[in-house]
């Protein structure tokens, strides 16, 4: 069984085709990387799986379960957390309070309308230990809007970590990083367990090469090749599309 | 923390105070307005200020309520009868307009909810035979709860303020909550809040009928206060004015709509007595709350004083009324 598989996957926005029958099998626990050059639907594809954007024809399964015609909400509820390549957090509040609102997410508590929220000692203790994973446990209370980028894109790592995730998706986690702060992140991702399965996108090759377990190419929103890491870099077409020879 | 709760002591004991204070019956029936407008605007702020959904119908569902209390007495029932069946008529148009409006956001929500506050402003107008048109339904008395008689202005500024006091304490409650927490990020980050699991729809549409039933709640007491309604209660006018108390005062904050509540009212009843053209005053005052304070009364003074504190030299963080998320 496999955790996720995209079976004959497309979409097209007007005339423009972003996504062409993408194939796509990720074992359990695997790490699976998504190159491609800018445009090449990386995104759209990772939108298509999480449910934000409806194919127009093809399936996706989660561990076995058709999850096509699923609201992208509930697939949160399945075990698909993901991350966004735009940091998409909720500024206003407090890095605690982003990473509770995570862990609500999935729980009835989201809708009582009585108690208080600070109260839920269980709930703050669980996006303490969540925020202690990234490393940011020491500056909890500080409002997001005062936090640094790279502290934001380990706050949006620690919300969909704090979901308990059987499949993760990272769109991009290391845009926009320093040299020190990719080197955080990574070793972030390292430390995920392997009963998480990853699926990370990212545009720069060599940052996330060796994370991975297998790699897929899209180009003009078609897998051009799929294989291990060294088949992959090895491939003249990885070098003809991407690496620009 | 006892701090606070001792501000909140003293507040209440001043709100309790002032039918013995100021004795003319004509100031308390102004308090009392103020109360129940307080009560209109937290209920609008709940959209406004927590849901970021901006709304100019709702002095439709404030009409609907203070209609069907007026409607009932007249038919003949009493005044349970009447307050509860406002509730229910309430909630259920309520629903009505969440169901149509929360389609979309942003200017499109706006309009809808302005055409669907029109249709029934249209309704009330029109719809003679049961509205009475233009002419306006009287009511001839008010309820007399736990048999204490509301006749006098005293009496119903009391029971104004203690209905005022539970919506405070609940708007207070629900802003602190969960849900309320909730509701705040699907005014920030709706795309994110899908993805994290939740139903974005459904929130907004609880949010709304909480908005709506404060609305009601102050629909029923305007219709007692004033022992009469007419379309006029159900214009565009009368939601603009409401959305002004909540942006003039700070949207999303607590305080905020209750002093937006006091200045609309106070312009309106008061100096109105004075300057004929009460609402250039209103305007003037409005434009330049956009102008030196855009985030609205409270949040603006509170950060007056804070950077007053600041130039003062201390270095000691100052509580401020602070801005509920």
């Amino acid at each position: 069984m496999s955790a996720l598989a995209v079976t004959a996957l497309s979409k097209s926005f007007g005339g423009l085709r972003v996504n062409t029958n993408v194939n796509l099998t990720v074992e359990p626990g695997e790490r699976r990387l998504i190159i491609g050059p800018n445009g090449a639907g990386k995104t759209t594809l990772f939108n298509l799986i999480t449910g934000e954007l409806r194919p127009d024809s093809g399936s996706i399964r989660l561990f076995d379960r058709d999850i096509t015609a699923v609201a992208s909400r509930k697939r949160a509820h399945l075990g698909m957390a993901r991350t966004y390549q735009i940091i998409t957090l909720f500024p206003r509040d407090t890095i605690l309070r982003n990473t509770m609102l995570a862990l609500m997410g999935l729980s009835p508590l989201r809708w009582n309308p009585w108690a208080s929220l600070h109260r839920q000692s269980h709930l703050v203790d669980e996006a303490h230990a969540a925020l202690a994973r990234v490393g940011l446990d020491r500056i909890a209370g500080r409002p997001l809007a005062e936090t640094s980028y790279g502290e934001k894109r380990r706050v949006e790592i620690a919300m969909a970590l704090a979901q308990r995730p059987k499949v993760l998706l990272l769109d991009e986690p290391f845009a926009g990083l320093s040299i020190d702060e990719r080197r955080d992140v990574r070793q972030l991702l390292v430390a995920i367990p392997r009963d998480v399965t990853i699926v990370m996108i990212e545009h720069d090759m060599d940052t996330a090469l060796d994370l991975a377990d297998r790699i897929t190419l899209l180009h003009f929103g078609e897998v051009i090749v799929e294989g291990s890491r060294a088949e992959v870099v090895a491939d003249p077409r990885t070098r003809e599309v991407y690496l620009g020879e | 923390m006892t701090g606070r709760n001792l501000a909140i002591a003293a507040a209440i004991l001043a709100l309790a105070a002032v039918p013995y204070v100021i004795k003319e019956a004509y100031y308390v029936n102004v308090a009392s307005q103020i109360l129940l407008y307080a009560i209109f605007a937290l209920g609008l702020n709940v959209l406004v200020g927590y849901a970021g959904l901006v709304s100019l119908g709702h002095a439709g569902l404030f009409g609907v309520a203070s209609y069907v209390v007026a409607s009932v007495l007249a038919a003949g029932y009493g005044h349970s009868a009447a307050i509860v069946s406002a509730l229910a008529v309430g909630l259920l148009f309520t629903a009505g307009f969440a169901a149509l409006s929360l389609r979309a956001t942003g200017i499109s929500f706006i309009m809808i909810t302005l055409a669907l506050g029109e249709i029934l402003w249209g309704v009330a107008y029109r719809w003679i035979s049961l509205t009475n048109g233009d002419n306006g339904i009287s009511v001839t008395s008010r309820p007399m709860p736990f048999g204490l008689a509301l006749g006098s202005a005293n009496a119903f500024y009391d029971m104004t303020l203690v209905i005022f006091l539970a919506a405070v304490g609940a708007s207070a409650i629900f802003v602190r909550s969960p849900f309320g927490a909730t509701l705040a990020g699907t005014r920030d980050q709706p795309r994110r809040m899908n993805a994290l699991g939740y139903h974005v729809w459904m929130i907004r549409f609880g949010a709304f009928m909480f908005s709506g039933l404060l609305t009601c709640v102050a629909g029923i007491l305007f219709v007692y206060y004033n022992k009469f309604i007419s379309p006029q209660t159900l214009a565009l006018t009368a939601s603009a004015e409401a959305l002004l108390m909540v942006i003039s005062g700070g949207a999303g904050t607590l305080l905020g709509p209750i002093v937006g509540a006091g200045i609309v009212v106070i312009m309106k009843n008061v100096v109105s007595a004075y300057i004929v053209r009460w609402n250039f005053m209103l305007g003037a005052i409005f434009v330049a709350i956009v102008v030196f304070m855009p985030e609205g009364l409270v949040p603006g003074a509170a950060r007056l004083f804070r950077s007053a504190v600041r130039s003062m030299g201390r270095t000691r963080p100052v509580p401020t009324a602070e801005r509920t998320p």
